[in-house]
């Protein structure tokens, strides 16, 4: 490990101790716990999106069934607080094995498809057992129990620390998974499943225990949400909460560790704080999705990790008039856009106040388009001199 | 009996109206290789436009007008956005549609709001059209029942008897060659695709105020949908109709059955009736990728 990683870490531990102590008011509390949370989902759904290369559209199964079950045993009184994630982890750990087995036996399309089914199953099979799952209501309990070495998580502060070990513990784990021969057999499994198979190793066995263990950490976050939340609902298992952590995920970056984390914590801060500002928040988060997929496929951290490339090349300060120039009318059509979409929200009606939006839009857009065809060569050879660099 | 036969006739129905969507996921399906995950976004906005059309010139219009004016944004959104995101694989492909299905959901809460519009069924089509062991059947079941078959035929016709049907055909197993011949296949597929999403949008017009027309609607048929084109065998259109009928009397015949299940003394059949289609598709996925009738693995 090299020192500024370690740095990197260690700052990031620092970052997680000293958060609450900046953020100290109730909302912004509540908001690093379900950053916390999330974090460790987004986490777990990338060793299958990133790490393995399998596009699941069910894993909420594994969060919501962890959750679940973490709050049943709660409300048994039996084990102590701290430990209910592991009872969450354990069950997204055995669902994992017994639907890693039906749905791995394909890769590809199927996979997704199979995973599809089995999630939009589980979801539906919370109405033919309405005392396990909660029905409507959902199923509430009580975080607070016997003091555990005189802490009783019922402050919301002890709460967050609880969250922040395990997720310490999870992204540890997860990180040091990357590194096992079974971390590095799913990326061969990803990228040539033939030659995998070629040389030994069966591909839909590294599958099998990468969905299993990709349970246990999404339940483990299951039961993180049940410790925050004290209430378990259905939803947690919809396949609304499925897309939302692959949104997350892949916004973030698919190709790196920490995608999923830059990801998770862009995601919480749009659905609460844009969510206070504009109901829109949720169209907006749909069009960065939709603009990573088409234009930067490598997530957020894909293009904060070309940046620092460009940086460490001495590059930056050529490309940098680029992005000037091209901020101008990305702006205005950014903006125009924005307006728009708060317009239409708001049900304004007026032909004048529409016809000059979109006609700001449409000036940013050719103004965007025609800058750019002159532009675009000064950033080529930048990325050209780049790829010189890094190949002697 | 006459719980029989309202539930056969309501499940036929229900089977037609998933034909209509589920002929053109398939056809986009065997012609681009993707599934496309926006088209029950396609069957809601196609309901919203055929409420908004209808208010403006009456249902019939509406009828031709609102298939058409979603069909032509599909294709744009072919152009523009599919072709881009083809260029960066499947995986990609088949991410934007599950983003621009997210999307268009949040495009109708912005537009129409969250609560059902009131979209309704034109007055010359309300009311009971025959009386069956005292159950009235309405006139609008068989108006959409007409139009399902109506369309299937015109399917048929186009695919088998004109030019650009063969064209398709041929493309759906040769794209190289038929583009080697000097035919424009991107722009086929546009056309393919803007089809698709018309016909799932004329199924969202006669749906729309059959059933309810709110923002859930999407959700709520389209993974039924996919149930429906795996289970028949993706790209087989022939495949996709048995399979929609057998999904649609499934589903009515199940809510209908008040029976208890063995071993489960608390659950009885009607409950099981929204896993069932699930359960199938996943066993079908087990044991046979290729479906009823299709000719490959998805």
């Amino acid at each position: 490990m090299t020192r500024s990683r370690l740095a990197l870490w260690a700052v990031t531990l620092l970052v997680l101790v000293v958060a609450p102590l900046v953020f100290s008011k109730g909302f912004a509390l509540s908001l690093l716990c379900q950053m916390g949370i999330l974090v460790v989902f987004a986490l777990s759904y990338n060793m299958l999106l990133g790490q393995t290369g399998l596009l699941s559209f069910g894993h909420a199964v594994y969060y919501g069934l962890g959750a679940l079950f973490a709050i049943h045993v709660l409300n048994l009184n039996k084990v102590p607080t701290p430990f209910i994630p592991l009872v969450g982890g354990l069950a997204g750990l055995a669902f994992g094995l017994v639907f890693g087995y039906i749905t791995t036996r394909r890769a590809g399309t199927t996979f997704a498809m199979i995973t599809l089914g089995v999630g939009e199953m589980v979801a539906a099979s919370s109405l033919m057992f309405p005392a396990f799952f909660g029905g409507e209501a959902g199923i509430s309990g009580n975080r607070s129990q016997e003091p555990f070495f005189g802490l009783t998580f019922g402050p919301q502060i002890q709460v967050y620390y609880l969250i922040a070990a395990w997720l310490v513990i999870c992204v540890v784990a997860m990180h040091a998974l990357t590194r096992t021969p079974l971390g590095r057999m799913a990326n061969a499994v990803r990228d040539n499943p033939e030659r995998a198979q070629f040389v030994g190793y069966d591909p839909q066995r590294v599958r099998f225990l990468m969905v299993a263990l990709s349970g246990f950490f999404a339940g483990v976050a299951g039961g993180l949400a049940t410790l925050n939340y004290e209430i378990v609902s259905a939803e947690s298992l919809s396949a609304l909460t499925s897309g939302m952590v692959l949104l997350a995920t892949f916004v973030g970056g698919v190709g790196f560790f920490a995608g999923p984390i830059l990801g998770a914590i862009v995601i919480t801060l749009m659905s609460t704080v844009l969510a206070g500002y504009t109901k829109a928040w949720p169209f907006y988060f749909g069009l960065l999705f939709l603009s990573t997929v088409l234009f930067v496929p490598g997530g957020l951290t894909g293009v904060v990790v070309l940046q620092k490339r460009l940086w460490d090349a001495g590059l930056l300060s050529r490309v940098a008039p680029v992005y000037v120039r091209m901020a101008v009318p990305g702006l205005v059509f950014v903006g125009g856009a924005v307006v728009a979409v708060e317009m239409a929200y708001r049900g304004v009606r007026l032909p004048g106040a529409w016809l000059g939006t979109f006609a700001a839009m449409a000036v940013g857009l050719l103004a965007a388009r025609w800058l750019w065809r002159r532009e675009s060569d000064r950033w080529a050879a930048a990325l050209e001199a780049l790829a010189g660099k890094a190949a002697p | 009996m006459e719980l029989f036969f309202t539930s056969l006739l309501n499940g036929v129905t229900y089977g037609l109206l998933l034909f209509m969507l589920s002929s053109g996921l398939t056809l986009i399906f065997s012609m681009m290789g993707v599934l496309n995950f926006a088209h029950a976004s396609f069957y809601m906005l196609g309901a919203y436009f055929g409420y908004v059309i209808s208010s403006y010139v009456g249902f019939y219009p509406a009828l031709l007008l609102a298939p058409l004016a979603v069909g032509a944004i599909g294709a744009l959104i072919e152009r523009y956005g599919m072709r881009r995101a083809h260029a960066s694989g499947h995986l990609a492909e088949l991410l934007f549609t599950f983003g621009l299905a997210f999307l268009i959901e949040e495009v109708v809460h912005l537009v129409w709001g969250k609560s059902p519009v009131p979209y309704r069924v034109p007055p010359s089509l309300d009311g009971p059209l025959f009386t069956l062991f005292s159950a009235t059947f309405p006139t609008y079941k068989a108006f959409m029942m007409a139009v399902s078959v109506g369309m299937l035929a015109a399917l048929y016709a186009l695919l088998t008897r004109t030019r650009v049907g063969l064209l398709v055909q041929a493309a759906l197993s040769k794209p190289d060659m038929v583009e080697a011949l000097g035919h424009n296949v991107p722009r086929l597929f546009m056309l393919v695709f803007g089809g698709g999403v018309g016909l799932a949008a004329l199924a969202g017009v006669i749906g729309g105020n059959a059933f309810v027309t709110e923002p859930g609607m999407a959700a709520a048929v389209g993974s039924i949908v996919f149930v429906v084109v795996v289970v028949g065998g993706l790209g087989s259109i022939t495949g996709a109709f048995v399979a929609s009928l057998a999904i649609g009397i499934l589903q009515t015949f199940a809510v209908a059955v008040d029976y208890k299940l063995p071993f489960f003394d608390r659950v009885t059949v009607s409950q099981t009736a929204p896993v069932l289609p699930y359960l199938i598709m996943v066993l079908m996925l087990i044991a046979r990728p290729r479906g009823l009738m299709g000719t490959r693995e998805t």
